[in-house]
């Protein structure tokens, strides 16, 4: 089969496989006939009409900041930390219990306990979200910097490269493939962390808005809030991660 | 002017499974002049690779004193190492580029890339080269920079003969130009008479010199294989000594 036949056959199958999921929630949500699962036409209707009053978008772009400032927060302090710890045993050996402290902490004790010290407001919230996951960055890129290549640092150090050459051109791309696994599990994580944390604490955002459908128990309001929700990150992973992954592979044979 | 004169006492690398330190280099004295060719010969694993990496500042850990005529951070220097070392993300042009000052004149780099004939691969990625490019395109790195100590580390292995013989040539005529001072590792006893001005025997564990030997061969002769064949049995006659080592 050739190639071109082949991908034709993937994408016919996804879509095929979409099908089906939604023949099968509609199947099984017009057998049940119950509040409690509404078909899929319905929680489209509410989509659409949440869409429409404004209210959707409101929330999904107060959750969609505090998700992009945490996610660079983490990213670029993790990154930083990350080479450091890679880099200097001494830190490494000094920070590495702290870190497994960090990393088995529960999401919802950082969470509650940042809101207990620093209030209700939304520096703590980011903050919260930053510590959950600032040690998957770490521990990622740590690995990274670890396994640098002898013989190319070597090589820069012998035709005296400048710092700034040997960290951007030597080492980053080195670490490219690290920081790309800790994007995308960090936003993966990072998405549903925010949303507990807009849940426990915040008045606004996609996770106030659930909490509310749940007190409600409007099914149809928390199924269309979650498409919305999945359909964006996709986009984010269509539009930037992939892009930028296939970026820094193109030098690959 | 960049002489370098040599004083290792002693070079020792830990054992990865024993306490106790091998000891590599012992009492190695060599003083090099300014534009001078010098080969190395010596058994592998004897520590020649080492010996350059000092030269070249990589490794501080070590018994002794390595000069320049000029201060160590005026010294351009060229590494050729034994495998290419070129960044896998970088197009060999770009690999070129990053090692030369900003606004070095683009033509330098055209020159080197179609006198090695690089120029068809120069937007290439490493990985998709040939090892016998890639090598080429390294050799171009050390040329550009136009350095005043260029360490060669049996660059020209695994180039097929023809080709190899065309570099040593574009190598020596580099050489006339910018006169250069060079350190070159070899096993190949002829190619280092084609070469060099001076031949550096060493023995192996802990390397020292056994032999520094003048090549008399003229400079007009050097690509004349019974010029070269003949100096070289000579020198094999004369020093039977030096048979173990090659």
């Amino acid at each position: 089969m050739t190639s071109v036949a082949q991908s034709q056959r993937d994408r016919y199958l996804a879509g095929l496989s979409l099908f089906v999921f939604i023949l099968l929630w509609h199947g099984i949500a017009s057998w049940l006939a119950t509040p409690l699962l509404p078909e899929p036409v319905k929680v489209m209707t509410v989509l659409w009409s949440e869409f429409h009053n404004g209210d959707l978008l409101h929330h999904l772009c107060i959750t969609l900041f505090r998700l992009t400032t945490s996610f660079i927060i983490a990213m670029l302090l993790g990154s930083a930390l990350g080479i450091l710890l890679g880099r200097a045993p001494v830190f490494d050996h000094f920070f590495d219990n702290w870190l497994i402290i960090f990393l088995n902490v529960p999401a919802l004790v950082t969470i509650i306990l940042c809101y207990v010290w620093f209030g209700l407001s939304e520096v703590a919230a980011i903050l919260a979200v930053v510590v959950n996951k600032l040690p998957n960055v770490i521990v990622t890129l740590r690995e990274g910097a670890k396994s640098l290549d002898k013989d190319l640092l070597e090589m820069a150090q012998s035709y005296r490269l400048c710092r700034r050459k040997i960290l951007t051109q030597v080492i980053w791309p080195q670490l490219h493939p690290y920081f790309m696994a800790a994007a995308r599990s960090g936003i993966a994580l990072i998405w549903k962390i925010v949303l507990v944390v807009e849940l426990l604490g915040r008045s606004d955002g996609m996770g106030f808005q659930l909490h509310l459908f749940f007190q409600l128990f409007d099914v149809a309001s928390i199924l269309a809030y979650t498409i919305a929700f999945i359909t964006v990150i996709q986009m984010i992973e269509i539009s930037l991660l992939k892009p930028l992954d296939r970026y820094g592979r193109r030098w690959q044979r | 002017m960049t002489e370098i004169n040599l004083t290792i006492e002693q070079k020792k690398f830990p054992k990865s499974n024993q306490a106790q330190s091998e000891n590599i280099i012992a009492d190695l004295n060599l003083n090099i002049h300014s534009g001078e060719f010098v080969c190395l010969i010596g058994p592998s694993g004897c520590g020649k690779t080492t010996l350059l990496n000092l030269v070249a500042g990589l490794d501080e850990n070590y018994q002794g004193k390595i000069t320049f005529g000029a201060p160590h951070n005026d010294c351009r220097i060229g590494y050729v190492f034994q495998n290419p070392r070129l960044l896998p993300w970088r197009t060999v042009r770009e690999n070129i580029e990053l090692v030369l000052p900003r606004h070095t004149p683009s033509h330098t780099i055209d020159d080197l890339l179609a006198s090695m004939k690089l120029t068809a691969a120069q937007d290439t990625y490493p990985q998709r080269l040939s090892l016998g490019m890639s090598r080429r395109a390294a050799l171009v790195r050390a040329f550009a920079i136009n350095p005043d100590i260029l360490l060669m580390d049996e660059p020209f292995v695994s180039l097929d003969a023809p080709t190899a013989r065309k570099i040593r040539k574009k190598l020596l005529t580099l050489w006339e130009q910018q006169f250069h001072t060079v350190l070159f590792v070899t096993h190949d006893l002829r190619e280092a008479i084609t070469l060099a001005d001076r031949l550096i025997f060493l023995s192996s564990s802990p390397m020292t010199i056994v032999r520094d030997v003048k090549i008399t061969v003229p400079r007009a002769q050097r690509f004349d294989d019974r010029q070269i064949e003949s100096f070289r049995h000579e020198l094999l006659s004369k020093y039977p000594d030096l048979t173990p080592l090659l």
